[in-house]
């Protein structure tokens, strides 16, 4: 039985972290508003990127004049996976569950007796996934000294992976991050980025297209940036995602707090009420002894 | 005068969407002006001014930095890398931009694309000349 000094402190030190769970769900509400706005201002660039380039693609012949990035290098050897994760931990299942879904994957392929490569984007990840693939992680992005997510972050990893590309390192890139579709609901996604998925457009008509320059040079520099994009807007919707897993996590651990500061009352209370009675019983049978 | 759908979107924001009589564009290949009715056309953008007509004898300019047009039956849509609109931009943001396609110049070694931001830097001085900086 806790003495009553104890179940003081117990209390005393469950409501100090529940403030901070508190602060920091509402600290996450905040960020998440920004998080949220960024990544649906970015989703028209996206969108009407991959329709233009499904519209070019659509009248291209595949050939061995067609760039790598869109016909791919014809193996499927060696595969790439970015894996995008946050850089702060206490945001309930949002990191694990990227980097399962990853290291499933990863799994798969090996299992298949494929060549796999790792780039962990954010530190959590690689934290995770380091214990088992040590051998495969080629990389570390960090990206914990970066204030306000923008375009240029998501280019200077393009970049890399694209010049990785190039030395012939790889075959296939496969894109890891969380999908952000609600507050509650994060849904952990692998995207195929190399060589590019390019949807059928609805809207191909017979319509012929003037290129200017040739349309050969407009894909080639299209390519690189559609990757650019992809993992930019990967990077925002992981941003999103983050805030909203962290909002919730934080929410629940608060409620978590309330309760456990409820009990503990409530135990306090009886064990202060049983002290009184038993030393009330204690004057009495005295009286009565006399 | 008949007009035709317009969007223009960077990666972080869409910075104009909605129906216009004329845009000019800077293509890599000189400038073009789309107006409605236009053959469908891909082009790519070198760095200078896009100026939008919604209104006769009244233009709106946005400094846009690389990308892609595409024009088709449902309208003309622009893709820039960088875009900014003329009234936000300062002297600051300019010589921000001037030094990054400067660097830019000089971490190449690539002749095309030394040779674009060569043009970059020349049209951005163009356009602080222009805004009176």
């Amino acid at each position: 039985m806790p003495s009553l000094k104890d179940l003081r402190n117990r209390i005393a030190s469950v409501k100090a972290t529940q403030k901070i769970t508190k602060a920091m769900q509402m600290v996450a509400a905040a960020k998440l508003r920004r998080a949220q706005t960024a990544a649906e201002a970015a989703r028209p660039y996206a969108e009407r990127m991959s329709s233009v380039l499904g519209n070019l693609a659509s009248g291209i012949v595949v050939g061995p004049e067609t760039p790598r990035l869109l016909a791919g290098t014809g193996s499927d050897r060696v595969h790439l996976l970015i894996v995008c994760t946050a850089e702060r931990g206490l945001c309930g299942a949002f990191n694990s569950s990227i980097a399962r879904l990853a290291r499933d994957h990863a799994n798969r392929l090996m299992a298949e007796g494929k060549t796999v490569k790792i780039i962990c984007v954010g530190k959590k990840g690689y934290d995770i996934l380091r214990r088992q693939f040590a051998q495969q992680i080629i990389e570390l992005i960090d990206l914990r000294s970066v204030r306000q997510l923008g375009f240029e972050q998501g280019d200077m990893i393009a970049q890399k992976v694209l010049a990785r590309f190039e030395a012939g390192e790889f075959d296939v890139a496969t894109l890891f991050y969380s999908r952000f579709r609600s507050v509650i609901a994060q849904i952990p996604t692998a995207q195929h980025i190399i060589p590019a998925q390019i949807e059928a457009s609805g809207t191909s008509s017979d319509a012929v297209y003037d290129y200017e320059p040739e349309e050969g040079e407009i894909l080639a520099t299209l390519l690189p940036r559609n990757l650019t994009v992809q993992i930019f807007r990967a990077l925002l919707e992981n941003a999103a995602s983050e805030q909203g897993a962290r909002m919730s996590a934080m929410d629940s651990a608060t409620r978590n707090a309330g309760e456990m500061i409820k009990k503990q009352t409530m135990t306090y209370n009886r064990s202060r009420q049983a002290m009184i009675t038993k030393e009330l019983i204690e004057i009495i049978s005295g009286a009565e002894a006399l | 005068m008949a007009t035709f759908n317009f969007e223009l979107v960077s990666p972080e924001r869409v910075l104009f969407s909605g129906d216009v009589d004329a845009v000019v564009l800077p293509a890599t290949e000189g400038d073009m002006t789309v107006l409605a009715g236009h053959a469908p056309t891909m082009t790519a953008l070198k760095t200078g001014f896009l100026v939008i007509t919604s209104t006769p004898g009244n233009g709106r300019r946005i400094l846009v930095r690389g990308g892609f047009a595409d024009v088709n039956q449902n309208g003309l849509t622009v893709l820039a890398e960088r875009a900014l609109p003329a009234e936000e931009l300062t002297q600051e943001i300019l010589d921000h931009e001037i030094l990054q396609a400067e660097m830019a110049y000089d971490s190449t070694n690539d002749q095309a694309a030394k040779h674009a931001a060569e043009s970059a830097v020349a049209q951005l001085r163009e356009a602080k000349a222009a805004l009176n900086f």
